[in-house]
């Protein structure tokens, strides 16, 4: 960890009195990183470049929107038809907003594969459940800003729902809206929270970064790494294959903000608010789906808040409901069959969020929210116990250097499961 | 086992994805049948003369009852009118303005900076005349409907006569794309409503596709430089990605 000599003399004068270029180069370009990282380890870097992009893209728009409820409809559809290029910062943020959420979900699905949250990364696990509270906080304010319908009416589901809590519930309801019911002052609050929180995130994401830098990241085996030949320096190698994805991954976030860009987005919401008219159906923006299924599944309004909740609020504890001592699901035949069960029931959840709640919906959703909750407490304490992990690589070189197809796709077992 | 499952998976993913937004769309009123717009697709384009014609028919038939508050006149310029003849549009309306210096209000020929006027001074104006119905302000309709630019075709072409089955309500009038079918607007369409300059038939069909044209222009006049942008855009990436991708090659190639 010596710091290196320098070229230019600025930087040299800079780095002794603050070891800043020191500190990049040790945590940027040195860092050592696993060298059998796969593609799925690109998507937190997407994700840091999608906060970034909404925060630049944020503050242009903030620059020509006006918080009102009686302009703020407006001030959106004059930076779409009159501020230069206003259309491209209002589609870039709110594609950005869901390809933000994508990058994260990937990200979040791939710390569950691989055991990303075990010892020693419980920390880095937990920081990044904030990042994705923070985020939802953020998008759901954002959404509210351009007050079409959609806007309007979630927040009114959304905000009333802290009713359900016993004694103060009524008194934060309030206090979210400013007065006692959705109107300008909710609306101001929440630009002003708007333009506040991503900048909370950028501080919890730096905790996250520096929990990653302390033990490093996971890897597809799950296996720390055990020397200098299982890893490779951050620079050239990762930044280099961060960049490759990038582009990718830019290319399908320009797709669909230049050729599809209201294709996540509600047609009620290009209805200005209107207080007397309910649409037929509120659906939160499709991040947020499968919390609104599981909040609809149950009858009663505050178990319904406290089991949507409870859907994060168990992902807190994951490192200590899943004991098992092997990391990636590469090695554990059953954990493998049952991590698919989950995203296929999330993806379930997400369905049912997006429908009416009533018939058979009802009854998937219910079911859908059980196993989502089993997964969790009772599937995983008991593979923790009764799983048998197939035998692990001695190191990471072992099966990268294996003619180098067993770190890509999926491992051949090395004994019948 | 093991791989069968995953299959099953996977087939069941799909599936699910597919039944998506049929079952988001399960609405009573049938799916408005796709239309060829010349503006779809990536290198898609408005037609111009299909805008001319169209901002005709609003002009002479939609705007009795419908405002399309967000467009302004000068905005016509960019559907090949030149600016003499936008202004003219313009001018042909009377906007209040004021106060002038004796502090009166007063009525002046419009101009291309002015908004589209709207047909009545406010909500309970409109449902006054309309049966109580309010027509919405169209700058937006494209977009603020389901497939907006075909469910307002196929709207505007939809009026049939109600099935003996059904009571209509006083003032209503059956269409067959109307979520609940009774719709407070009475067919505004009929048979050479309009004459088109260039000679076009005024068929309801022709005056429909026209003017629904003239709608999704409206709801985003910046769509074709989107486009425009975009395949630039796109092109660029897609070099520099390519690029990315030999430079990963060469650095890792020692690693591999
Ligand atoms: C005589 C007045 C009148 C004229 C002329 C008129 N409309 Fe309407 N329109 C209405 C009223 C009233 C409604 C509201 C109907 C309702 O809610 O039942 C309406 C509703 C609509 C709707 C919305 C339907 C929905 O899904 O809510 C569209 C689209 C529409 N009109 C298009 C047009 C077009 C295009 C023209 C010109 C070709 C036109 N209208 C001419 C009165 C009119
Ligand atoms: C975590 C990062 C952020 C997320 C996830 C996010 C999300 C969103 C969403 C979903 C919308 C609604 C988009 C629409 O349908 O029109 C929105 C709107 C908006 N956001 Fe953000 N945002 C973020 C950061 C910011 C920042 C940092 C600012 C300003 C400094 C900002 C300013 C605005 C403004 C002015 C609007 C209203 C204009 C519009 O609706 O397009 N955002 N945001």
């Amino acid at each position: 960890m010596s710091a290196p000599e320098f070229r230019n003399g600025l930087v040299r004068w800079i780095d002794h009195r603050m070891g800043i270029f020191s500190f990049m180069h040790h945590e940027l370009h040195e860092y050592p990183t696993p060298k059998n990282l796969n593609y799925f380890w690109n998507f937190g870097s997407l994700a840091g470049f999608m906060l970034v992009v909404m925060i630049v893209t944020g503050i242009f728009l903030a620059m020509n929107y006006t918080p009102h409820v009686d302009h703020a409809f407006d001030s959106v559809e004059r930076i779409m038809r009159d501020v230069n290029y206003g259309w491209m910062l209002r589609f870039l943020h709110a594609n950005g907003a869901s390809f933000f959420f994508i990058a994260v979900y990937i990200h979040l699905f791939r710390g569950l594969y691989y055991g990303s949250y075990k010892e020693p990364r419980e920390l880095l696990w937990m920081l990044g459940l904030v990042i994705l509270v923070l985020m939802m906080a953020t998008a759901f304010m954002g959404y509210v800003l351009p007050w079409g319908q959609m806007s309007f009416w979630g927040a009114t589901v959304i905000t009333n729902l802290f009713s359900a809590i016993p004694w103060v519930g009524e008194s934060i309801v309030t206090l979210l809206w400013g007065g006692f019911s959705v109107d300008n002052p909710t609306l101001n609050r929440f630009f002003s929270l708007h333009y506040l929180l991503p900048f909370a995130i950028v501080g919890v994401v730096v905790l996250h970064l520096w929990a990653l830098h302390t033990h490093g990241s996971n890897n597809p085996v799950g296996i720390d790494t055990k020397g200098k030949q299982d890893s490779l320096p951050f620079h050239p190698y990762y930044t280099a294959k961060d960049l490759f994805g990038l582009g990718i991954f830019v290319l399908f976030y320009f797709g669909f903000t230049f050729f599809a860009p209201d294709f996540f987005g509600e047609p009620d919401n290009y209805i200005p608010a209107n207080p007397m008219v309910t649409p037929a159906h509120i659906v939160p923006e499709w991040y947020l789906l499968p919390y609104y299924a599981i909040l609809r599944s149950v009858p009663d309004k505050l178990g319904g808040v406290l089991l949507m909740f409870g859907a994060i609020g168990v992902l807190f504890i994951l490192p200590w409901l899943d004991r098992s001592p092997v990391r990636s699901a590469r090695f554990r035949p059953i954990y493998k069959q049952v991590y698919w069960l989950l995203v296929a029931d999330c993806l379930v959840l997400g369905w049912i969020g997006a429908n009416p709640p009533d018939g058979m919906f009802i009854v998937i959703g219910r079911a859908a929210t059980v196993y989502y909750f089993a997964h969790f407490l009772v599937l995983l304490p008991l593979l923790s116990v009764f799983e048998r992990p197939l035998p692990l690589p001695a190191s990471i070189s072992e099966p990268v250097l294996k003619g180098g197809g067993a770190a890509g796709g999926t491992v051949k077992p090395m004994e019948k499961a | 086992m093991r791989p069968a499952n995953a299959r099953m998976f996977r087939a069941g993913l799909v599936a699910l994805l597919l039944a998506l937004p049929f079952a988001a769309t399960a609405a009573e009123a049938p799916k408005p049948p796709p239309q060829p717009w010349s503006y779809q697709g990536v290198f898609g384009v408005f037609d111009r003369p299909a805008l001319q014609r169209g901002f005709l028919v609003y002009k002479q038939v939609c705007s009795a009852c419908h405002s399309m508050s967000r467009l302004s006149y000068r905005n016509l310029l960019q559907l090949g009118f030149d600016e003499a003849a936008a202004a003219g549009f313009a001018a042909e309306v009377q906007i209040a303005d004021g106060p002038n210096d004796e502090g009166e209000m007063y009525d002046r020929p419009g101009r291309l900076s002015d908004r589209f006027k709207k047909p009545f001074a406010n909500e309970k104006a409109a449902r006054a005349s309309n049966n109580g119905a309010y027509p919405p302000d169209l700058s937006l309709m494209a977009k603020a409907r389901p497939v907006g630019a075909d469910y307002s075709f196929a709207l505007l072409t939809g009026y049939i006569n109600a099935p003996s089955n059904v009571q209509l309500m006083e003032g209503m009038h059956y269409n067959k794309y109307f979520p609940g079918f009774q719709i407070a607007m009475a067919p505004p369409l009929a048979e050479n409503a309009v004459e088109f300059p260039d000679g076009t038939p005024a068929s309801i069909e022709n005056m429909a596709r026209d003017v629904v044209q003239f709608l999704a222009w409206a709801a985003e006049p910046k769509m074709e430089e989107r486009k425009r942008i975009g395949v630039k855009a796109m092109l660029f990436v897609l070099v520099l990605t390519a690029l990315l991708y030999a430079v990963k090659r060469k650095v890792w190639a020692a690693v591999h």
